[in-house]
This record gives structure tokens, sequence and C-alpha cells, in this order.
């Protein structure tokens, strides 16, 4: 079968396991007899096995069957959650994530066999197990997952048997006659199967007595089965005879058959751990097939567990959109498309209105039409904006969703106990910052747990809970979202940042003793900076904060940090709303044309020229109280300067965050709505130009990040 | 074995061949989007020195940079001959170079090109540091150009010096 059609859906739904497992793990951690947990969580590997499966991936599948092995065994409670096994268990799906991910790229799964976690998974399984003896075994078998018969081909075993039957071959052992289950496989080829299958019959019934046969004997004359029938034989001839004899007609693929005995019946269960042996011999082949089988088994239950339990269903909503942080695509609500259509059959109607404005007389065509026509379209395109913008965002759970695995690793790496609060994971982003989020969040954390918080011994000493929290708390807030990352540690010292800036020649002795301690906060933010004494692999080579920055910036971000000493550190992630389409106001500067983004505006003030004051040479303006600093666009941006000598100055007030500041322009066009384009990577500017827009006639307006500027 | 050697003789590339004032220079052509003739060219403030700044091409924003400055050649000439060059590396990367003409394309086979001699004490290391072979082609020579390492590696180091 060429599964390659299903790949994309394959990689999708493989993910969402991936994390389903991981956020399950987690919770299985903490609360090991939390059985719905336990549930999910086998539920997911077992959807998991039964993918690899069926495309092809027999590594993938081997790993997850052995986990899905350990999974069944936590399930019946015949092992305890330890800490070392949830290791173990994390190991696995990472390395199932590396499979995965060489999927992506290959569409292969590679040949990492990943040996060395199978091997600790069946360790674990053995010394998990071995302890327990025959009757737990036994106790599990009733789990539906494990009823039915090890070995697929042996369709035989799972005839039921009636009494009347079990009678009849009771009494054929009393009289020394074998009972023998067959199944006979008839060559996929073959054209007239019931003729087959009646000769194998007859051949049979020379040799004994059938006592049952699946499907019915009417079924199999009328030709109403697949390519295979199973019966139980009654005969006094051994079991080499019987099989010569099946095999001796033609077109017959394969005949199995074992002795029947009829405690064997009853007790098929016991006969499980036996099977799980040969399983792991079989052939690949013979494993798929038993593969199938368990799923259509495990559904049931499976589906029931689910309805049972609505609680954990109703995290899907979100779970199912984080398929597209990766895959470039997003689901979107049907809903939002009907809206989508309806504004593009306005855009048509109000084209068709602008065609008959103009297509009708001179003298009828009135500007009063046309205007109408005009806003009614530029309504219309508000709305469409609108609403693909609406189809753009999604909630920023899809990237915070894998953080407290990430601080649970964190936590034995450093030695650290701490734990990972969130809040307001269903705020929404436009997806290409979400896309690009995730690894300054990581640097964050990163750095919350190993610089941020103190050792557990330090914390108890100074009087604080042993075990450390980090908060992760996302919110919209006017036209940005904030995402803050908060630890109760011991907050940033200012004087050893300070020490350690002079120290590496950041800044003079000087300087450093005049900095506010926000300013000093702020060299954190500079290229190759860490204030961390011992280098860990988990941050502290001081690439991380700049990194940060330099990332968030480049969505049009800001990042802040706060720290009160004693009490913790938070760095807070200002983010815009949606990106690609802002308000912005279009200046003039020499010749060149400037775009400003309206939402760092805040007035526009005409200043005489007298009214410019100096404050340690540098230009100020007092403006109703305050004083602003005045920044000269055209000197900045090297603009050719104009000739003659204005009495008056136009500024543009800006402001960031509580910070202003006054830009010089020499001319105001007006606000425009602009689209941003990005000027490549391969050109620098000093971070001043945030973008380009193209205008309506075609030129270029380079747009100004105001907030380098304050 | 028999057919990779035969693969090695026939492996033939296709080059732009553009000047840049006495010298021509070959363009590996796989990585050409697309050749424009000289437009309007918004400078972008405080880029680097041999990026003259960015044009809208069919609503695309794409940096332009100038060989001539780049090469430490004299200032561009805007003549009719002028051309931009667009060249793509990598999805949603373009770049445009400046070239004073485009001539001709050419294919030449591997054998006729030569290795440049890399040698750290020559003063024109820097040039040959943007060159990945001389190609000989009817009588002339043309310098082909090490496409990535025009556009990628010069603009690293400047960052490491800053």
């Amino acid at each position: 079968m060429d599964v390659s059609q299903y790949l994309d859906i394959f990689i999708d739904e493989t993910k969402e396991h991936i994390q389903n497992l991981n956020d399950h793990l987690l919770i299985l951690e903490k609360e090991p007899d939390n059985e719905d947990t336990i549930n999910e969580i086998f539920r997911a590997a077992h959807s998991l096995k039964g993918m690899a499966g069926t495309m092809g991936f027999t590594r993938m599948q081997r790993l997850t069957h052995d986990m899905e092995n350990v999974f069944s065994e936590i399930r019946s409670g015949n092992m305890t959650v330890k800490s070392n096994l949830v290791d173990i268990l994390f190991r696995g799906l990472d390395a199932l994530e590396g499979y995965l991910s060489t999927i992506q790229q290959t569409s292969s799964e590679g040949t990492e066999d990943n040996a060395d976690i199978i091997n600790d998974l069946n360790q674990v399984l053995e010394e998990g197990t071995g302890k327990v003896t025959e009757a737990p075994v036994k106790k599990e078998a009733p789990a539906p997952a494990q009823k039915e018969s090890a070995d697929g081909k042996e369709k035989f075993r799972n005839i039921k048997i009636q009494d009347y039957e079990r009678n009849v071959m009771e009494k054929a052992e009393n009289e020394n006659q074998n009972v023998f289950g067959i199944t006979v496989y008839i060559s996929e080829n073959c054209i007239l199967k019931a003729a087959r299958a009646f000769l194998v019959f007859k051949a049979l019934e020379e040799l004994g007595e059938m006592v049952k046969s699946v499907p019915e004997i009417q079924d199999i004359e009328d030709e109403k089965f697949e390519f295979d029938f199973s019966l139980i034989l009654l005969t006094k001839h051994d079991l080499e005879e019987v099989k010569t004899a099946v095999l001796n007609v033609s077109e017959i693929e394969d005949v199995y058959l074992d002795k029947l005995t009829t405690e064997d019946e009853k007790v098929t269960e016991v006969s499980q751990g036996k099977t799980e042996e040969v399983q792991k011999s079989t052939s690949i082949e013979e494993k798929k097939q038993e593969e199938k089988q368990t799923t259509s088994t495990q559904t049931a239950p499976a589906a029931a567990a689910a309805q049972a339990k609505p609680a954990t269903t109703q995290t899907k909503p979100g779970t199912e959109k984080k398929k597209a942080v990766v895959n470039r695509s997003v689901r979107v609500d049907i809903e939002k498309l009907d809206v989508l259509m309806n504004l593009v059959s306005e855009l048509i109607i109000a084209k068709n209105g602008l065609i008959s404005v103009g297509s009708g007389d001179a003298e009828q065509r009135n500007d009063n039409s046309f205007n109408e026509q005009i806003e009614y379209l530029e309504r219309v395109t508000t709305n469409l904006h609108e609403s693909v913008m609406k189809v753009r965002m999604m909630p920023i759970e899809s990237v915070v969703s894998k953080f407290p695995r990430l601080i649970r690793d964190l936590n034995k790496k450093l030695n650290k106990k701490m734990e990972l609060f969130m809040t307001g994971e269903e705020t929404e982003l436009d997806r290409t910052v979400i896309d690009e989020i995730g690894d300054p969040l990581m640097h964050l954390l990163r750095n919350a747990a190993d610089h941020g918080l103190e050792s557990n011994e330090e914390r108890v000493r100074v009087g604080k809970p042993e075990v450390g929290s980090i908060f992760l708390d996302a919110y919209q807030d006017g036209n940005n979202v904030v995402i803050d990352v908060r630890d109760d540690g011991s907050g940033i010292d200012v004087e050893k940042v300070k020490k350690k800036a002079v120290e590496k020649g950041t800044v003079t002795e000087e300087q450093a003793a005049n900095m506010t301690d926000k300013d000093a906060i702020d060299l954190l933010f500079r290229p190759s900076f860490s204030t961390a004494e011992k280098i860990s692999d988990v941050s502290g080579r001081g690439v991380g904060l700049d990194v940060v920055k330099s990332k968030i910036e480049g969505l049009g971000g800001a990042v802040e940090a706060k720290s009160v000493w004693g009490e913790g550190t938070t760095f807070s992630i200002r983010l815009p709303l949606t990106l690609a389409i802002i308000q912005a106001l279009m200046v003039e500067l020499g010749n060149e044309t400037y775009a400003i983004p309206l939402e760092s505006v805040q007035t526009i003030e005409d200043v005489p020229c007298a009214d410019v004051k100096y404050v340690q040479s540098s230009e100020v303006i007092n403006l109703r109280g305050a004083v602003i600093p005045l920044v000269r666009l055209d000197e900045i941006l090297d603009v050719a300067p104009r000739g003659e000598q204005p009495e008056s100055l136009t500024v543009v007030i800006v402001s960031k965050g509580e910070k202003q500041a006054g830009l010089v322009v020499d001319n105001l066009i007006g606000q425009n709505e602009i689209v941003i384009k990005s000027i490549g990577k391969y050109i620098n500017n000093n971070k001043m130009i945030s973008g380009a827009a193209i205008l309506g006639d075609g030129e270029i307006a380079l747009i100004i990040d105001a907030n380098t500027l304050v | 074995m028999a057919e990779l050697t035969k693969s090695e003789v026939i492996d033939e590339r296709q080059y732009i061949v553009v000047k840049l004032g006495e010298e021509q220079f070959g363009i590996d052509i796989q990585y050409v989007d697309n050749i424009v003739r000289m437009q309007r060219i918004t400078r972008v403030p405080k880029a680097q020195h041999f990026f003259k700044g960015v044009i809208n091409l069919r609503g695309e924003i794409i940096p332009v940079m100038s060989l001539r400055l780049k090469f430490g050649l004299a200032e561009d000439e805007y003549k009719n001959s002028t051309r931009i060059i667009i060249i793509k590396l990598e999805p949603q990367a373009s770049i445009g170079i400046i070239v004073d003409e485009v001539r001709e394309v050419v294919n030449l086979s591997s054998d006729r090109i030569d290795k440049v001699q890399y040698d750290a004490n020559a003063t024109n290391e820097e040039k040959l540091r943007y060159l990945s072979g001389i190609g000989k082609h009817n009588d002339g020579l043309i310098s082909l150009l090490n496409i990535a390492a025009v556009i990628i590696e010069k603009e690293e180091r400047d960052r490491e010096r800053a």
C-alpha cells in the first residue's frame, strides 16, 4: 500500500500524540496512581504504535511497542511509577521525536535503533514485574487489550467453543484421538476459493471428524469468506499427516495447526506470557497483523474511557491547533472562512458598483456616488483585513505546552527543586510570532531556573519555601501581548552586574557608579554578558539574553527586565498582536520618505527653534512640564539636510513605556496603512529600520523603529 | 564506475557572464532568479557601504549591493547597460547585485575551469576568496564568482569586527 500520501497526517498526529504523552507523563510522575492519566498514556502510545506500523516505520514501532509494554504493566498495577522509569520513558519520547524529525526531513525513519533505550525499557519491565509472582499475572489477564490470541495467524485459537462441542472434544480426547485446531490460508490469487475449501474439507473428512468450522461450512460453500478459514478436527492421525493432506490441495498458501486441549481453551490467557516472547521473535510481518487486532480490541474501551472523562478531552481543541506551528498550515474555523467568503462577495459587489459609476454618463457621474463606493470599498477591506488577521491568530499554548517538561528536566539537571506555573495559555498571537517566540522563552526559563532561583539549601536558609517557583504569565494589553517570565529567586545583584561590566570593559567605573539600577539591569542584554560564576550547559555562556533581545526586537517587540533584590526577577516580553499591517505616520526627511508606527506616536508638536534648550549639551524641549530629549532624525539617518533653517521644528513625540523622545522631521505627509515587509537579512541597519513598506506609487518607505531611538 | 567518469566529463555548468570595468565575471545560473534594469533604489541608512539600498521588485523588497564597491573598484556609473542581477540563494532571501553589463550565457565544462590558487600572503587575497575558479572561454578568461561568499561571508566578518 502506498502510504506516502498519509505522511503529513501521520506527522501531525504523531506530534500530537507525543505532546500528549509528554503532558501526561508529567502528570503521572506527580500522581502515580492517576488512572485516567495512565489510560490516556496507554491510548496515545497505542495509537502511535499502530500508526508507525501502518506507515512501515518498524524501528519507531518497535520502540513504541516496548514503551507500551511498560505502560500496560503500569496500568495493570504490576509496576509502580518511579522517577527513573519516567526518565527512561522521556528518553523514549525524545527518541520518538528524533524519528519524527528524520521522517519529516527524509520521509524515512533513519537507521537509529535506540537499542539502549529499548534495553533499559525491557530491563525496567523485568525488574518491575519480576518481583511479582504468578498470581498478579493472572490478575492482569482480564485487561481487554491482552485478551486476544497472540499470534494472529493461528486464528483457530479464537474459535468460540460451545459446551456440546467441548463435550465432543473431551470424549475424543478420552478415546485417544487428537484434537487439532487448523487455520487454512488460500492463495489470494485463487479464483475458486469455495472449490479449494471444499477439497480441503474433503481431505480432512477422510482423516477424521470436523467439529466446527469458522465460517460455517454453508458460508464457505457460498464463498462468504476472505482467504482463510479455521476449523477443529478430531482425528487419529498425527499433526504432520493432517498438514500434508491440506497442503496437497493446490492453491493453498499456508496452513497453521496445533493440538488443542479442552483445558487450553479455558486458560488461553495463561499462555499470554509465553506468547509475549514468541511475539518478539516472530517476524515483523506477523507482528503487524497482531497490531491490527490489538487496535480493534483496544479502541472500544479507550473510547469509553475518553467519554467517561470529558475533562481530559476538553484540552483537545488547543492541542489540535498546535500542529500549525511546524507545518506552516493553519486549521481554520469554518465560521471564519464563511465570514471571509462573505467579505469577498461584498468586495465583488463594491467592484461592480465602481464599474457602474464609471460607465455611467458623464453628467450622471457625480462625485457623491463615486465617494460612496470608495467608502464602501474601504469598509470591506478593513473588515477583510481584520478577518484574515483573525485566521492567522493562534493560542500561545502551542509553544508553552512543552515547557513543563523543560522545567522537569532542568529540575534533575540542576538538582534544584522548582515548579512552573503557567497562566494565559489561550492568549492569541499572530502565527509568525508564535513560530519565533519559542526559543527566546526557553532561554528566559532556563535563565530563571539556572541563575534566577537560589539553591534549595539557600532558599531554606533565607526562609523561602524550598521549592522554587517560576511563573509564565501571558495576557493581552491593548494592542500588545505581554508574556512575563517571573521567578521568586534572589533577584539580580546590581552591584555584581556593574562590577562585571567594568571588568569586561563594557562601561567605565565612572559610568557604572552613575548608573541607575535599571540601566545596570539593561547591561544584561548586551552581547556576551553573563554573570554566572561557573558555566553550566544549561545557561551561562553569555549568549542568552542578547539573543533573546534581538529575536524579540526582530518581531517588533521589546523585552524588559525588572528585579527586586531578594524577591525575584521578571522578564517581560511585549509583542505586537499582529505584524503584517500597521497604521503609520508618514514623514519626510530631506527628499526621503519614512514611516513611524502610529502606536508609538503620542503627539505631534510644532516647537519654535528658540524653545530648544540644552541639557548636558544635548538638545531637549520642555513640553508641558516634561523634559523630552530631541532626536535629529536627519543626522541619525545621514539624510542630506535641507538648505533653509526653519523657524520652528516639527517634532513627533514617541514613547516607549514611560520614556519619551521627540523626533525632529522636515515635513509631515499623513497617516497611512502600511504593509510591513522585511528588508532581508543581508543588509545591516543598526536596528533603527524595522522594515520597509511599499507606497501607493510603488516607492519604498523605510519604517523607523521608534523604540530604538527613545 | 564507467558511468561515474562519464558524468564527470559531462559535468557542465551554465554561467551568466557580466562585466565589471574591464573584467569578466561568471555567475552560476542556478542562483540567478532574474535580471532587471536599473531602477530607483531607496537608500538604507547605516547599512554596509557596499549596499546601495532596497528596490521594490513586484511587491518584494530586495536589498541591492554594488559589486564594484564590494570589490573595491570605483563607484558605479549608471548607464543604459547597467543591470541588477537578482540572486536567490535560499527561499525568501533574494539579493540584487549591480553590474555594468550582462554579456552572455556560456556553458563551461569542469575541465575548462581552473582552481584558484590561494596564497595567504598575496595582496589580492581578499578578492580571491570571492572566486570559485577561473573559466576559459573563447580565448577570454572569466572569473567565476563564489556567490555565497560574496553575499554572506563578508557581512559576518563585518559583524565580528563591530
